[in-house]
């Protein structure tokens, strides 16, 4: 499982970065979603991984001991909620960019300066 | 209670003025009184720290390891007090300054929500809610700079908006390698471990990430391009309220994190941040002479002024730290200052480009003023606070043996004269040139306001003494982090 | 976009969105759910309206426009905090009642509950407030 994780983080930040470098400006974003996703998930391998447990104690058994750990979960909650709010405003910039532009490559936009 | 307040009357005066968005008055007026509110309440804040040390709040009464503390020491009361000022003269100033249609569009709760978001940073004791906090500013900041929509803004915001979601990247990364590795989230409680931890490379891999987090939002060395071309596009109110706020939140925030975080490996972070802090300066500097937009050569400034602040961390003693705090608060009202100036100078002849400018001093020998006294004295010219905030830091830097780093801030001070001069003989000194704009009449209310932060700069010069005392026991506060620790976790050593 | 099967289909969801989202909302405390997942469930519910009868005509059914809802649910969310004042305890601490006690209508209200509340509306003002600006022109 660890592995696996591993190689989707890998595999999400190289994408992130390759969209990230792209010209077009949608692509960029994407490349930013994919970011973010890229570190909740390392978030959640970075802070030790429980299988087969949920985040709190139940209490038919009350086995506080086979519970995975809550708190990188509420972190990763929190901030997938931060990025929902960054996406949806960089969305909205974006395509205030390209109504007012009428272009979303970014190569363009250096020449005018 | 005092505590939480910093953070909460902004954000209950940024939803009061979402409701009255519309009203253009109420809100000029209302978000005045609230910003002179808030220093009223950093002020009582500051001296309740003088008086009785550091202050701190469990939220929910959570305790200290598990819930989220806030802490004020006297480093965060001096920025808290010096942000509010700034807040209100920047409220004094817009009216008169940003056209209504910004105004109205939510200018001022997105102000609050800015200033939410740094006193927030200035007062958490938890890594992620430092993060959180972190967001709610930049945010905030995001909207701010886009606001208006112009395509030079939505350009400048684009970039904006990347670099500083990447660095927000490597903020949440650090925090997981940390929290994995320690199991807590608290500063205090990390303080207290770091002490005694032996599994170093992942602390200084998790504290490099933090490193590049905080030096792109306080645009240190390598990560500083974002800023000259971001910094310059929204109104001049906005960019003089990011200069005097935004960036040295990230320097804030370094004083913290190297004061709790770094007691291992010392030898190595004094050196890299030395090295930083004289490639920042210098090349703020060199790069800022080359500029002919009075916004631009002061935004290059900004990056050169916090290498200053940077070196005095570096060095670690009592009296360079001191210097440092004591050159930052000058900073964020200087800086503030010069922008507002620059702000006038465009009201009245509509360009910030040197070349269109001049002749200033004779046709307004007032604007001029309200110009030279807050750039002479980032150039470090006695007896304003920039001399004195430089005189101290040089001389910390020769007490503590780093002879180089000195000298180059030395040179960088002469760099610094020079294109302050630039600015004053282009804008203000020489004749009008026959293509500039006729001179328009400038605002009353923002003369006032700048005219109130020069009022602060001199007065921050006079009083220097009783300043340098106040930011001297704030850095034996930093200097002596068990003080920290024990007013959260009650724990003396390790 | 006018769409006939839309249209019904998003008249008819609507109510069921929002007692759902009421639901997930009371849930939260003790089950999986809470107020940001409420807050999206409503959102959507008033999204997928204004995709079928358009934006201006979707806002028209509200006595608050969504930035309002907004800072309404901030609102009460800051005020949620205040009750643990009065009870002597530090600002946000959670502060319970409990109704009818030892009967079966046993109910445990508390100032969590209205915390979340206000973030469900914020939650719900916000996503509107982005959709609607995207989808207006």
């Amino acid at each position: 499982m660890l592995l696996l994780l591993a190689v989707v983080i890998g595999v999400l930040y190289g994408s992130a970065v390759y969209l990230l470098l792209r010209r077009n400006i949608f692509k960029l974003i994407l490349g930013l979603i994919f970011l973010g996703h890229a570190t909740n998930l390392l978030l959640f391998v970075a802070s030790g991984l429980t299988s087969g447990y949920p985040a709190f104690i139940r209490f038919i058994t009350g086995e506080s001991e086979s519970m995975a750990d809550p708190l990188p979960q509420a972190l990763i909650l929190t901030a997938i909620v931060i990025g929902l709010g960054v996406t949806a405003f960089a969305l909205v910039l974006v395509y205030r960019f390209y109504s007012v532009t009428k272009t979303v490559d970014l190569d363009e936009l250096s020449e005018n300066e | 209670m005092i505590l939480v307040l910093p953070i909460i009357l902004p954000l209950v005066f940024m939803v009061l003025l979402i409701f009255t968005r519309r009203w253009l008055f109420f809100q000029q007026a209302f978000s005045l009184l609230s910003a002179v509110a808030l220093t009223v309440v950093s002020a009582l804040l500051l001296s309740q720290v003088a008086t009785e040390g550091i202050l701190t709040i469990q939220l929910g009464t959570w305790p200290a390891p598990y819930g989220i503390t806030l802490v004020a020491d006297l480093l965060s009361a001096i920025m808290l007090i010096t942000t509010s000022f700034v807040a209100v003269v920047v409220m004094v100033y817009s009216p008169g300054f940003i056209d209504k249609e910004r105004q109205t569009a939510g200018y001022y709760p997105l102000v609050f929500g800015l200033l939410m978001g740094v006193n927030g940073a200035f007062l958490t004791g938890d890594i992620f809610n430092m993060y959180v906090w972190y967001e709610v500013m930049l945010t905030s900041s995001f909207v701010l700079i886009a606001l208006g929509g112009s395509a030079e803004q939505l350009r400048g915001s684009v970039k904006y908006v990347t670099i500083s979601f990447v660095a927000s990247i490597f903020f949440v990364s650090a925090i997981g390698i940390l929290y994995g590795q320690t199991g807590t989230l608290n500063m205090a409680d990390l303080a207290y471990k770091m002490r005694t931890w032996e599994n170093m490379p992942y602390i200084n891999g998790a504290l490099m990430l933090f490193f590049v987090a905080f030096s792109v939002k306080a645009a240190l060395f390598p990560f500083f391009f974002w800023l000259p071309a971001s910094y310059h596009t929204p109104p001049v109110p906005i960019t003089a309220l990011f200069a005097g706020t935004l960036t040295k939140v990230g320097i804030y925030t370094m004083f913290r994190f190297y004061s709790l975080f770094v007691v291992q490996d010392v030898m190595f972070w004094k050196l890299f941040l030395l090295i930083i802090a004289g490639l920042t300066m210098s090349v703020g500097v060199l790069m800022a002479a080359s500029q002919f937009d009075i916004r631009k050569i002061l935004s290059f400034h900004i990056i050169s002024q916090v290498g200053y602040m940077v070196m005095g961390l570096a060095i670690f003693s009592v009296n360079s730290l001191a210097a440092a705090i004591y050159f930052t608060v000058h900073n964020m009202l200087s800086k503030t200052n010069t922008f507002l100036a620059g702000g006038l100078v465009f009201q009245r002849l509509g360009s910030y480009d040197l070349k269109y400018l001049g002749g200033l001093y004779k046709a307004a020998p007032f604007l001029a003023l309200l110009f030279f006294i807050p750039a002479m004295s980032l150039a470090g010219i006695p007896p304003l606070p920039g001399f004195f905030g430089k005189l101290f830091l040089i001389k910390g830097g020769f007490a503590a043996g780093e002879y180089l780093i000195t000298a180059v801030a030395i040179a960088v001070g002469f760099f610094t004269l020079f294109s302050m001069i630039k600015i004053w003989n282009e804008a203000y000194f020489k004749k009008t040139p026959e293509d500039a704009q006729k001179a328009q009449p400038v605002n009353r209310s923002a003369i006032a306001a700048t005219t109130l932060l020069a009022a602060a700069v001199i007065l921050l010069g006079i009083f220097a003494g009783p300043a340098m005392e106040l930011t001297h026991q704030a850095a034996m506060q930093l200097k002596d982090p068990y003080q920290y620790i024990d007013a959260i976790l009650n724990q003396t050593s390790p | 976009m006018e769409s006939v099967i839309l249209q019904i289909a998003a008249r008819h969801m609507r109510p069921l969105l929002i007692i759902l989202s009421l639901v997930v909302l009371y849930r939260g405390h003790n089950e999986p759910g809470g107020g940001f997942i409420g807050g999206l469930m409503l959102g959507a519910a008033y999204i997928l309206y204004a995709m079928a009868f358009g934006v201006a005509k979707t806002q028209n059914r509200f006595v608050f426009s969504p930035l309002n809802l907004t800072a309404l649910g901030l609102l009460i969310a800051v005020v949620s905090g205040i009750p643990a004042l009065f009870a002597g305890d530090t600002f946000m601490t959670g502060e319970w009642i409990t109704l009818f006690a030892d009967t079966v209508a046993e109910l445990k209200l508390g100032t969590p509950l209205i915390f979340d509340v206000g973030v469900y509306l914020a939650v719900a003002g916000m996503l509107m407030l982005v959709m609607f600006s995207i989808m207006e022109e």
